[in-house]
């Protein structure tokens, strides 16, 4: 599976969603994920890709990971990705 | 009903070894986090926070005795010692039975179920020390407290994570007033730097790598600390019988629950607890000149904190004060709320109001006078303690100068 579709999987999961319906251009917070639920995909991001993530929730925009809608957590994830090999 | 006073302080934290440095400190505005001493350290992503450096608990416990105490107790010891020293109060065999105390903890005897977990997960050992459950069960402490002092009264522990404290003294409030008990030991403590503790916390991302800047709006977070505060309570009649000082009178205290979110705070419960609190010590809102906030330095406390007493406050929030010591001292997490009664004391007594450090931006969301850098001088008459915990619980207590 891509970066990209295993993220999408990753988010689906914490949203209660199936993974079609996680669209690139939706917010976390439009797919019904909390704070909470925010620092729970993160956790899960690492763990299924061996990275560490940069994000700390008291200044999400500030943090170099940005998680402003799937389609940049992907971004972020492949990068973090690629960095690592 | 009884009135109630405070005769008697004591702590141990990383800005002091007792109330005088503590003080000191305060009014310096000084800086007591720092880089992190611990094994591990290079496992760990958060690095820093308000340890106690240099700690030698052998300069104050025998080794027997230390079999038994988990750092949180040794430095509940410590902080009870120097409160009962400074009260003058001498625990007869008489007052023994109506003397009590409440204190609170999060997290208890976390050093020892650290070394434990490392010793039989990690090492692959089979055995541990036999005191190992004695040491680290959560009421030790209070225990231990009660042992060392002869308390033979109402005695038990509070665990309502960073609000552990505020809920401590104000239950031992509520016993004296009520006339359960003459005295009550009162505060608490938390030793939770180990390397399972910090990780934890980094766990939920809300720690700062950096410092603790309360209501900056450049903050990025808690910092955790660790140590005890104690306070000696008493009747007001008591008190003044025996001649004894009294450093402020406490006259309100008010709980509530959010019942809402394990983790994020409400206004709402904010806002019901500081209006309980007010109205248990019958006092007008206008008459609180300082207010010793929660203030953890996350983005969502110190907006949430700082709009419930906006709402609670009305117009005269802009008019008093509001700091958080924790940019100095970190956030002792169940020790908190004692330690930071401390600043209300000294605001009550000296006239000096504790900083808040740290402070470089400000931030709309977070617009009162929250004492930026430098301690000021001012004379209030009553202040408010703030604690609003993990999980929705408030506790906020309310003192008055005497």
């Amino acid at each position: 599976m891509s970066v990209k579709n295993k993220v999408i999987q990753i988010i689906a999961e914490q949203g209660l969603l199936d993974m079609a319906d996680v669209s690139l251009s939706a917010t976390l917070e439009d797919l019904g994920i909390d704070s909470l639920g925010v620092v729970e995909s993160i956790f899960a991001i690492e763990e299924e890709f061996d990275i560490e993530v940069p994000f700390n929730a008291n200044a999400p925009q500030e943090s170099e990971f940005d998680i402003s809608s799937v389609a940049t957590i992907v971004s972020a994830v492949e990068t973090l990705v690629a960095e690592q090999t | 009903m009884n009135r109630v006073v405070i005769t008697g302080a004591g702590t141990i934290n990383a800005l002091g070894r007792s109330v005088p440095e503590t003080l000191q400190a305060m009014r310096e505005g000084q800086l007591g986090i720092g880089p992190l001493q611990m094994r591990d350290l290079d496992r760990l992503s958060v690095k820093i926070g308000g340890q106690i450096k240099n700690f030698d608990p052998e300069a104050y416990f025998d080794r027997q005795k230390l079999a038994l105490y988990d750092r949180v107790t040794q430095l509940t010891l410590l902080a009870s010692r120097e409160a009962i020293t400074q009260s003058g109060l001498e625990i007869t065999e008489e007052l023994s039975e109506a003397t009590g105390l409440v204190l609170g903890t999060a997290a208890g005897g976390m050093n020892t179920w650290d070394d434990n977990f490392r010793s039989v997960y990690e090492e692959g050992k089979n055995r541990v020390h036999p005191f190992v459950v004695p040491k680290l069960m959560t009421n030790a402490a209070a225990s231990h407290v009660s042992m060392a002092h002869n308390i033979k009264g109402p005695s038990l522990t509070v665990s309502t994570a960073c609000a552990s404290s505020n809920h401590a003294i104000g239950l031992a409030f509520q016993m004296v007033r009520s006339g359960m008990a003459q005295v009550m030991l009162a505060g608490g403590a938390d030793a939770m730097l180990t390397f399972g503790g910090i990780k934890a916390w980094e766990g939920l991302r809300v720690m700062s790598k950096t410092a603790c800047r309360p209501f900056s709006a450049n903050r990025s977070g808690m910092v955790q600390g660790e140590g005890a505060g104690v306070f000696v309570l008493e009747t007001y009649e008591g008190a003044k019988a025996r001649g004894a000082e009294i450093l402020a009178e406490l006259i309100g205290f008010y709980m509530t629950s959010d019942a809402g979110d394990i983790v994020m705070p409400n206004q709402q419960g904010a806002v019901r607890a500081i209006r309980g609190a007010l109205r248990d010590a019958r006092l007008d809102s206008q008459d609180i000149g300082y207010i010793n906030a929660h203030g953890t330095g996350t983005a969502a406390n110190d907006k949430t904190e700082c709009a419930a007493v906006m709402e609670a406050f009305g117009a005269h929030a802009q008019a008093l004060m509001m700091s958080s010591t924790k940019s100095m001292h970190g956030h002792l997490i169940g020790g908190a709320g004692a330690v930071e009664l401390l600043a209300c004391l000294m605001a009550l007594q000296d006239g000096v109001i504790a900083p808040t450090i740290g402070y470089e931006h400000p931030d709309p969301e977070c617009a009162l006078d929250v004492v930026p850098n430098i301690a000021r001088q001012a004379k209030v008459t009553a202040t408010l303690s703030n604690a609003f915990a993990f999980g929705g619980m408030n506790a906020v207590l309310v003192l008055k100068a005497i």
